[in-house]
């Protein structure tokens, strides 16, 4: 090594470099699951989840083109899907708690990983320019942030709360019919703006996050796989925006 | 062509640099580029003052040690080494802006040269075969794929020069992680290490301060040796089989 340099030697690298001492290497945790890959995995495998998830609840939405009561009949065979084996709300609450791990798993990866990539570049350049990337891949921390904001929001407005922020609706109505609840809530520009942003985030999100995925889990080894991938990626998102963008536009045509 | 050189300059490693703005004129479009700062350093030398230091040694493009971030672009605007450019790329009256690679991995020693010497501690923590010298083996007694030679050999062209690094907004080396794990991956003579190498490379690769990779593709469209992404596929599968394999 030459003189003056940090002097950083991996422990490893011992057996066929001079044994060196260390002064800037802090003791670190070893291992697959901690390395900069290993957190990828945790984010793509969590990130699987979220897909797979979202793609059930945009279908599930789609039954309020149905009407008020192959929606309210839905959302009520939810809460007792898999009766006697599962208790009312069962399946529900496992499929709530494997998300709500997913979510720990998913910002646990992303706030260490963007944690050591600041790190990795303490000096910024004066001019930098972008030139292989997509916007939605250079917005990723800030389309979770908001999609993490949005989802509280989303929590709080139609399963935990369920206030009646909707002027003239009738408040037990709301909590008593989802249909009622959805009605009232996109017949209100400004929820269907709301939810219009978050869908843009969400398609965002999903277009780099699906093609990102498989090739952190290193399923893109040819370039003709990973155009596929980003193929892939952009129709889950579109399909998924799509989906999710029919029953709301179409409550607040209807009311109008 | 006459030029505005906006160049960072900075004493030693722990000096404070600052961008200082330098007037060139008569400067041919055929100069490459490092020869235009050789032009730039001879008029400095002449007015007494430091010239600027630099690193370049073939000035061919193979060897991989000049490396310039200029106006933002890692080896410029062209797909080829800082060498290899040259002033035609360039517009009259143009304002340039020259900065060292940036990066926790890579510090700086003065001005625009930088130590890249963790990407060599990368590569003495595993990207080799540990083989028995002596005679070269008969080159058909082990068969080898066309596919796989040529991928290997694709892979193989990384010249350390930097510049996915450079160009990566998490200062991640994983596309050079990438190429080293491929082209010993994709060989017979590579298979016996491969699972221990990923893991203790990329080992060194996280201990050496480089960020992760966020699939985004700078380090890709920044490569002079047009190193495609799906090496960092490689490298993640590679990882992957390791880790479940208990390496």
């Amino acid at each position: 090594m030459r003189e003056g340099s940090p002097g950083r030697v991996c422990p490893l690298t011992t057996g066929y470099l001079e044994p060196v001492a260390t002064t800037t290497l802090p003791a670190k945790k070893k291992g697959v699951a901690s390395s900069s890959i290993g957190l990828k995995f945790l984010m793509a495998g969590t990130g699987v989840i979220f897909i797979l998830y979202v793609l059930l609840h945009m279908y599930g939405n789609l039954k309020a083109l149905a009407g008020q009561e192959a929606f309210d009949t839905y959302a009520h065979h939810l809460r007792t899907f898999g009766e006697p084996m599962l208790p009312y709300g069962g399946l529900l609450w496992v499929v709530r708690i494997v998300l709500i791990l997913a979510l720990v798993g998913h910002v646990y990866a992303a706030l260490r990983l963007i944690a050591r990539n600041n790190a990795a570049r303490p000096v910024k350049y004066q001019v930098k320019k972008n030139v292989g990337s997509t916007l939605a891949s250079r917005t990723m921390r800030w389309g979770g942030l908001a999609l993490f904001a949005f989802i509280i929001f989303h929590l709080i407005q139609f399963t935990i709360v369920k206030p009646n922020l909707y002027g003239a609706a009738d408040s037990e109505a709301i909590k008593e019919s989802p249909y009622v609840m959805i009605s009232a809530a996109f017949a209100m520009w400004w929820v269907l703006l709301i939810y219009v942003i978050a869908l843009v985030a969400l398609g965002m999100h999903l277009y780099h996050g699906i093609y990102s995925a498989s090739q952190t889990m290193g399923l893109n080894n040819t370039a003709t796989a990973r155009a596929r991938a980003r193929a892939i990626g952009a129709v889950v998102a579109a399909v998924i925006v799509v989906g999710f963008l029919i029953p709301p536009v179409y409550i607040f045509i209807d009311s109008l | 062509m006459n030029l505005t050189l906006k160049i960072w300059r900075q004493a030693g490693p722990t000096a404070k640099g600052e961008l200082v703005t330098y007037q060139v004129a008569d400067i041919s479009p055929d100069m490459s580029f490092l020869e235009m700062l050789d032009v730039l350093n001879e008029q400095l030398i002449n007015e007494g003052t430091e010239p600027v230091a630099f690193d370049s040694d073939c000035r061919e493009g193979i060897c991989g040690m000049c490396g310039l971030m200029i106006s933002g672009q890692a080896h410029g605007p062209e797909r080829t080494t800082s060498c290899q450019l040259h002033m035609r790329s360039f517009r009259d009256g143009e304002t340039i802006t020259i900065e060292p690679w940036r990066a926790n991995a890579f510090p700086i020693i003065r001005d625009l040269v930088v130590d890249r010497s963790a990407f060599d501690r990368i590569i003495q923590s595993g990207g080799f075969v540990s083989v028995n010298t002596g005679a070269a083996p008969e080159a058909h007694s082990v068969p080898v794929p066309k596919e796989k030679a040529d991928r290997a050999f694709d892979s193989a062209k990384c010249i350390g020069c930097g510049a996915c690094v450079a160009a990566c907004p998490n200062a991640s080396g994983m596309l050079f992680l990438g190429a080293k794990v491929t082209h010993l991956g994709e060989l017979p003579q590579g298979q016996p290490e491969r699972n221990g190498r990923v893991v203790k490379m990329l080992e060194t690769h996280d201990l050496e301060g480089f960020g992760g990779c966020t699939n985004i593709g700078e380090c890709s469209a920044a490569c002079p040796k047009e190193i495609p992404l799906d090496v960092i596929s490689t490298l993640n599968a590679d990882l992957r089989r390791a880790a479940s394999s208990g390496s």
